[in-house]
């Protein structure tokens, strides 16, 4: 198990050097001069100037690349040009406010998609599983946008149950956000629930046909044992990953949930980001929302290998 | 120089592929509604332009808000913009741009699954590591980091699906190269003294087209779906371009003026979304491709 986490931990290491990497060539060497994209065309050239010797735009690229990675592991994120806030309070209060989001949406998605996916393999081939089946591809289809739109004109402007607004206080505890942040959390539950169900789907049906199942029915063992003790304990094994991978999807979702509903999540200040052209405040989003991916990944290789002795021994 | 075709090669080789693919696509009224609307989106994109009433930037100011009507079968904006005209104009945007987008990363990508898990060693770790590393990026956060700085354009958007779907396809690629590598009609191959390209091409590229052909159809869906929220975000082709998921965008604005306005693009999306799934999803089943978990 410790040569297996050790692993992991590196192969997560490497992945996020080069994933920084990245994020620092998209956003520093791509555009050419960053300077002229930050202040625009019509800057002077003194100003360009100390724009590029702030941000240390001067200096050879492989200095810069190393100086901000090593600022930011240090916990220097720098100032927010648009805000000229300090940009790592900023970020950790978003990232706090995004994490409750996530956090809401996966307690809802899990369990009912789990629910959802073995009632359809248990009943697979008639009238239940084809419900379910059609209504998460087509749920699948939908963007977050429109499920959002059509949520907020039926739960809050006909039904007035919820708040079409998310835009919750910085000082808010969970509890007072909860009602807001119920139409967002169910808009980014669609988009997870069928592609988890699915999966469920497949792999309770998989686990159905095989031969120790028939045995436990056969030596006389009550249906809902055999489930639970039996089937759901090998079939959710690959759940796991799923809902992993889910976490990618799930950022990318709550990017544009955040935007539907103006919750003030990583995701909205993302988009504020880019509007601003905020170099400082983007690399340092982008780096905390890979950083929440990967750990994400991590916790359910680890997860795996826990529950699955063949993996983590082989 | 005949080699013994894998069973791969038998379900997309043959005089009558097409026709047989075709006919397993529509013998599920799922699939089959699905193909179907593809292809008349397909169509609505091709003669759009030919039978919209109004051109997408056309205002008539005087008729502005006015709700769905014979003359106007969706409505106009606030703008006095003719909806129908705009979502038809719109379809061949989204279909093309994602459309383009989704062709070149399959190709890139199978390419780059091909030669480098054919090749194997160095070249594939370096490869793949960083296609991990590409793809531990979000999509939707790399579409937006680069257009944000390369600045928005349909140029840029398409750059933005090969970069965030070739690492996927190259993936898919690979697990059944690695399958058939060890295969002895492709070692058999080899010993013939087959040129390296001759046997990608004649001997695993068939092997790798049915999950190809199901990928590229997600692919597609995915790239449409990518598009809208990008453009809903407000990150992707610029106003007044007739793009559905700016059309939302902008539209939300006055949805209690003319929630008509919202309402067209928005269900042209879905449909469009779910048909394409829908047509993945027989395309899969026709083929017998099973996809594990990315």
């Amino acid at each position: 198990m410790t040569r297996f986490l050790a692993r992991r931990l590196g192969y997560l290491l490497v992945t996020l050097l080069v994933t920084s990497l990245l994020i620092f060539l998209i956003t520093q060497l791509l555009p050419g001069d960053v300077a002229r994209v930050i202040l625009g065309r019509e800057a002077s050239e003194p100003a360009l100037q100390a724009l590029r010797e702030r941000l240390g735009l001067t200096r050879p690229a492989p200095v810069q690349y190393l100086t901000w990675l090593v600022a930011f592991l240090r916990g220097d994120w720098g100032t927010s040009f648009a805000t000229e806030q300090a940009i790592r309070p900023l970020v950790l209060e978003r990232l706090g406010n995004s994490l409750m989001l996530a956090g809401l949406t996966l307690a809802i998605a899990v369990p009912l998609a789990i629910a959802l996916g073995v009632a359809a393999a248990l009943r697979a081939g008639r009238w239940p599983d084809a419900v379910i089946s059609v209504a998460s591809l087509a749920v699948v289809g939908l963007p977050e946008f429109v499920t959002g739109l059509v949520l907020i004109e039926v739960f809050a402007f006909r039904l007035r149950w919820l708040p079409a607004n998310a835009s919750i206080a910085p000082e808010a505890g969970f509890l007072e956000a909860l009602p807001m942040l119920i139409l967002p959390a169910l808009t980014a539950t669609l988009v997870l629930l069928a592609y988890i169900a699915r999966l469920t789907r497949a792999s309770v049906l998989e686990e159905l046909g095989r031969a120790y199942v028939r045995t436990a029915v056969l030596k006389g063992l009550p249906p809902r044992v055999v489930l639970v003790r039996h089937v759901l304990r090998n079939a959710l094994l690959p759940t796991v990953t799923v809902v992993a991978i889910s976490v990618g999807w799930l950022i990318s979702g709550l990017i544009v949930v955040e935007n539907v509903f103006n919750y003030p999540g990583l995701g909205r200040l993302l988009t504020f980001a880019i509007d601003r052209r905020d170099v400082p405040l983007l690399q340092a989003i982008s780096l905390v929302a890979v950083l929440a991916f990967a750990l994400a990944n991590l916790v359910a290789d680890v997860l795996y290998a826990v529950l699955n002795p063949r993996i983590r021994l082989g | 120089m005949t080699t013994s075709p894998s069973p791969g090669a038998l379900a997309t080789r043959g005089p009558h592929a097409f026709g047989r693919a075709l006919r397993a696509l529509f013998a599920r009224p799922g699939s089959a509604i699905g193909t179907s609307l593809v292809a008349g989106f397909l169509l609505l994109a091709a003669v759009g332009p030919l039978i919209a009433p109004y051109g997408a930037n056309e205002q008539v100011f005087a008729e502005a808000r006015q709700p769905p009507s014979l003359a106007r079968p969706f409505g106009t904006d606030h703008l006095g913009r003719d909806v129908f005209s705009r979502v038809l104009l719109g379809a061949r945007d989204i279909v093309s741009v994602a459309g383009l987008g989704s062709l070149v990363a399959v190709v890139l990508g199978a390419a780059a699954g091909l030669l480098t898990s054919y090749l194997g060693g160095l070249v594939e770790e370096l490869t793949f590591r960083f296609f991990d590393a590409l793809l531990a990026m979000p999509a939707l956060l790399l579409a937006l980091l680069l257009l944000g700085m390369l600045g928005p354009s349909r140029a840029n958007v398409l750059i933005v699906l090969t970069l965030a779907y070739v690492p996927i396809v190259a993936r898919v690629v690979r697990s059944v190269v690695l399958d058939v590598k060890s295969k002895d009609y492709v070692a058999a191959a080899r010993m013939q003294g087959e040129p390296l390209p001759a046997v990608l091409l004649r001997d695993v590229l068939p092997a790798v087209l049915p999950a190809l052909a199901v990928e590229a159809a997600l692919r597609f869906s995915y790239a449409i779906f990518l598009v809208a929220s990008l453009g809903f975000l407000g990150a992707g082709v610029q106003p007044p371009s007739p793009d559905w998921g700016l059309m939302i965008r902008e539209a939300r604005t006055f949805a209690s003026l003319t929630p008509w306005a919202l309402a067209a693009p928005a269900v042209a999306i879905s449909v469009l979304v779910v048909a394409v799934n829908l047509m993945a999803e027989g395309l899969a089943r026709a083929l017998q491709v099973t996809r594990g978990v990315r």
